[in-house]
C-alpha cells in the first residue's frame, strides 16, 4: 500500500481528553483538532496546564492513569503504511506498539532522566532498532552509531558503551533526538526539547532539528510555551489555552495578525530587542489559567481578556471564524481576521 | 576495577584481623576456663581432681600464659590452618568444623536462594499491582513472617508436619537414608528436610525483602524513562523488566551482605531446635563448655563469612551500577 500523498502525516479531528474523577469524566482538552503534512512543523504554543503535553501524549496512546481519549480521531499515515485511527488503539499490543519509536518518534523535556542511568546510550539506541526490526545487535549498533554521528556527537562509536552521565545536557537531548529518528520515523513529536538546556544549546539544538527535518523530511509536531522558538522553527502555528485550540494558522499570519485576544497577550509578553530602549514594558498575561475543575463558562479565557464583551462572552462558547488557514475562536474574530 | 578490588581486599583483610582479636577477647571475657570446668565435671561424676591437676592441664593447655601470647599463639597456628584442639572433642578444630560446616553453608545459601527467588517477583508483582487484592495479601503475609520469632516457627513447623504430614522433620535425613549411600530418594529426602529450616531461616527476610524490591520497583516505575522506553515501542513488560526491575536490583543486591550475616547469626538456634547436624549446635555447646579454640574458631569463621558477604555485595554493586563504577 501506499501513502496517498496528499494526505497529511497526521490528522487530529475533535480530540478530547478527559480524566476519570471516581467516575467522573472531567474533560482535559476539547475538540482539538489540527493536522501536519510531511515536511511541516507545526508548533503546539500554550502555557503550563493548557493541555498540550497531554495532547501529545495521547498521539501515542501514552496518557497517564485516569486519562483517556473520550472523543475525536488521530489518523495517521506513515510513509511506507496505511491510515491507521491511533485513537482507536489500546494502550498496549502489537498495533500501537509498532508505531512508537518507529514510525513516530518522540522526545521529551528532561534529556537528564529520559536515559536510564544505568544502560549505555548505545543500548538505548540499539535497543529501538531490535524491537522495530528483524536485525542483529551489531546491525544494531551500527544503526545507532550512524544516528549518533548524524546528530553530532563526537566519535560516535565510543559514544555507544558510555553512561548517561558522561554526556552533558545538549549531548543526551541529541542522543534522545538519535534515539527518537533511529527507525525513521514519519513523524516527530517534541515535547518542548530545549525548555531545559542552555540558550546556547537551545540554537544549536533546534538548528539540528531543522536540519534533521530537511534531511529526513519527517513532519514534527513541536510543543513549547516560547514563542521566539516557533518562529524559528514552526510553519505554522496552533495556540491552545485551558484545553483548547483558540488561534492556528501560518507562522506569519499569527505573529503579523494575532486574531485571539490570548495570542497577542502571549507576543506582548516575549521581550524584543530594544524594548528598554524605547522605554516598553514586558506584559505579563493577568490572572492564570484555569484549574480543569473550575473551568470558566463560554469562553475560558474570558476572565483574564481585556476585551471581553459581558455577558455575552460569559455566557456562551465563542464562534469560529477562519480567513484562509488562520482560524479563531473568539467573538471578534471576523473583525481581527479581515485583512 | 583493580584498584577498587585490591583496596576492598585490603580492607576485608584488616577487619578480619579486628574480629579475631574481638573474637579472642570475648571468649576470654567468661569467668573461669577449660580446666576449671573439666575439674568441675570431673569431680561430678566422682573423681578426684587435685589443684595441682588443673594447674598443670593449664600449662599443657597454655592457659598460664600472658593473655596476648595465648592470642598471637592462636592467630599464628591459625594463619597455617591450625585452630588448635578441641579440648571437649579431643580433636583438631578444623577437622569438627570441617565436618558440620558444608551442612550450614548448604542451608545458609539455600536459604538466600529462596529469600531471593520470592522476594523479586513477589515484589514486583507488588509494585505493578500497588493496592491491589493480591498486594495487599503479600502485604499481610510479609508483616506476620516479619513478626515471628525464628524459634516459634520452627517450634510450629516441627509440630506441624509431624503431626499431619508424618513426616520427620528433625535433622537432615530419615532414619532409612541416615546412613545410606547416595541416590535419587536420599537427595529428596535431603531437600525436604531442608524445606523447614529454609523457610524458618528465610521468612522474615523474604518478607523484608519483598518491601525492598516493592518500594525500589514503585520508585522507579514513575521515571521519565519508562515513558521514555514506551514511547520507543518496548513492550509494557520488556519496559518493566529491563528499566523498573533492572534498577530496583541494585539496592537489593547491596543487601546480600548482611542477610548472609543475618541468615548465619540466626543459623545456630534454628539448627539447635531442629537438631540438625550443622555448625549451629556446635557452637552453642563450644560456648557453654568454654571449648575456647572451637569458639574462637567458630566465630571467627562466621565472622569471615560476614566479611565475605558484604565483600561479594559490594562487587556485585558495583559491576550492576555504572554511577558506582565511574566515580
Amino acid at each position: 500500500m501506499t501513502a496517498s500523498p496528499d494526505f497529511p502525516v497526521l490528522d487530529v479531528s475533535g480530540l478530547s481528553i478527559a480524566l476519570d474523577n471516581d467516575g467522573v469524566q472531567v474533560p482535559i482538552t476539547q475538540d482539538v483538532s489540527f493536522s501536519i503534512a510531511r515536511g511541516e512543523v507545526l508548533a503546539l504554543v500554550g502555557e503550563s496546564g493548557s493541555g498540550k503535553s497531554l495532547t501529545a501524549l495521547s498521539l501515542l496512546q501514552l496518557l497517564g492513569h485516569g486519562l483517556s481519549v473520550v472523543a475525536g480521531q488521530i489518523q495517521f499515515q506513515a510513509r511506507d503504511g496505511g491510515r491507521t485511527d491511533i485513537a482507536r488503539l489500546g494502550r498496549s499490543g502489537h498495533a500501537i506498539e509498532a508505531l512508537r519509536g518507529a514510525r513516530i518518534g518522540m522526545i521529551f523535556q528532561e534529556p537528564m532522566s529520559s536515559f536510564s542511568p544505568i544502560h549505555t546510550i548505545g543500548a538505548q539506541i540499539a535497543e529501538v532498532v531490535e524491537v522495530h526490526e528483524k536485525v542483529g545487535r551489531k546491525e544494531a549498533r551500527r544503526r545507532a552509531a550512524d544516528l549518533l554521528g548524524k546528530v553530532g556527537i563526537p566519535d560516535p562509536v565510543g559514544a555507544l558503551d558510555r553512561y548517561p552521565a558522561q554526556f552533558s545536557g545538549g549531548m543526551r537531548q541529541r542522543a534522545m533526538i538519535a534515539r527518537a529518528l533511529v527507525c525513521g520515523p514519519s513523524l516527530l513529536i517534541a515535547d518542548e526539547p530545549t525548555t531545559a538546556l542552555d540558550v546556547t544549546i537551545q540554537g544549536q539544538i533546534l538548528e539540528l532539528l531543522r536540519a534533521l527535518k530537511r534531511e529526513l523530511g519527517m513532519a514534527i509536531l513541536f510543543i513549547t510555551h516560547d514563542l521566539g522558538i516557533v518562529a524559528q522553527m514552526a510553519d505554522r502555528v496552533a495556540i491552545m489555552y485551558s484545553g483548547r485550540i483558540v488561534e492556528s494558522g501560518p507562522v506569519r499570519d499569527i505573529f503579523r495578525h494575532p486574531a485571539h485576544p490570548y495570542t497577542r497577550a502571549l507576543l506582548d509578553a516575549v521581550p524584543r530587542l530594544g524594548d528598554i530602549d524605547r522605554g516598553r514594558r514586558i506584559q505579563p498575561i493577568a490572572g492564570s489559567i484555569p484549574n480543569i475543575f473550575e473551568v470558566p463558562g463560554g469562553c475560558r479565557f474570558h476572565p483574564r481578556c481585556p476585551v471581553a464583551v459581558l455577558p455575552r462572552c460569559a455566557a456562551s462558547a465563542p464562534p469560529r471564524h477562519s480567513s484562509g488557514r488562520h482560524e479563531v475562536e473568539c467573538i471578534h474574530g471576523e473583525t481581527e481576521l479581515a485583512p | 576495577m583493580i584498584r577498587f578490588l585490591t583496596r576492598r581486599l585490603g580492607y576485608m583483610a584488616l577487619t578480619l584481623l579486628l574480629v579475631s582479636v574481638v573474637s579472642f577477647v570475648i571468649i576470654q571475657a567468661a569467668p573461669g576456663d577449660y580446666a576449671e570446668i573439666y575439674a568441675a565435671k570431673k569431680a561430678a561424676t566422682g573423681a578426684v581432681i587435685t589443684q595441682a591437676d588443673i594447674e598443670a592441664m593449664r600449662v599443657e593447655l597454655g592457659l598460664d600464659q600472658p593473655v596476648y601470647v595465648q592470642y598471637v599463639r592462636w592467630m599464628w597456628n591459625a594463619l597455617h590452618g591450625d585452630f588448635g584442639m578441641s579440648w571437649a572433642w579431643k580433636r583438631p578444630v578444623g577437622e569438627v568444623i570441617a565436618e558440620r560446616l558444608p551442612v550450614t553453608l548448604a542451608i545458609a545459601f539455600a536459604t538466600l536462594l529462596f529469600m531471593y527467588a520470592v522476594s523479586i517477583p513477589v515484589g514486583i508483582y507488588s509494585a505493578v499491582r500497588r493496592y491491589s487484592v493480591g498486594d495487599y495479601a503479600f502485604s499481610i503475609l510479609g508483616y506476620v513472617g516479619l513478626a515471628i520469632p525464628n524459634f516459634l516457627l520452627a517450634l510450629v513447623l516441627l509440630y506441624w508436619s509431624q503431626q499431619y504430614l508424618g513426616q520427620s522433620v528433625g535433622g537432615l535425613y530419615s532414619p532409612a537414608f541416615e546412613n545410606a549411600p547416595w541416590s535419587w530418594g536420599k537427595f529428596v529426602d535431603l531437600m525436604a528436610h531442608l524445606v523447614v529450616p529454609v523457610i524458618v531461616l528465610g521468612t522474615s527476610g523474604t518478607a523484608f525483602l519483598t518491601r525492598a524490591m516493592r518500594a525500589a520497583v514503585l520508585d522507579e516505575l514513575d521515571r521519565m524513562y519508562v515513558l521514555s522506553a514506551r514511547a520507543s515501542g518496548l513492550s509494557p513488560m520488556q519496559v518493566l523488566l529491563r528499566y523498573p526491575v533492572r534498577t530496583a536490583l541494585n539496592p537489593i543486591a547491596s543487601t546480600l551482605g548482611w542477610r548472609l550475616t543475618y541468615v548465619i547469626s540466626g543459623a545456630p538456634i534454628v539448627g539447635f531446635v531442629l537438631a540438625l547436624p550443622d555448625t549451629g549446635p556446635l557452637f552453642l555447646n563450644a560456648l557453654l563448655n568454654q571449648d575456647m579454640m572451637l569458639a574462637g574458631a567458630m566465630i571467627f569463621i562466621y565472622c569471615a563469612l560476614t566479611i565475605i558477604g558484604t565483600f561479594v555485595s559490594d562487587v556485585l554493586l558495583v559491576l550492576l551500577d555504572p554511577r558506582i563504577r565511574l566515580e
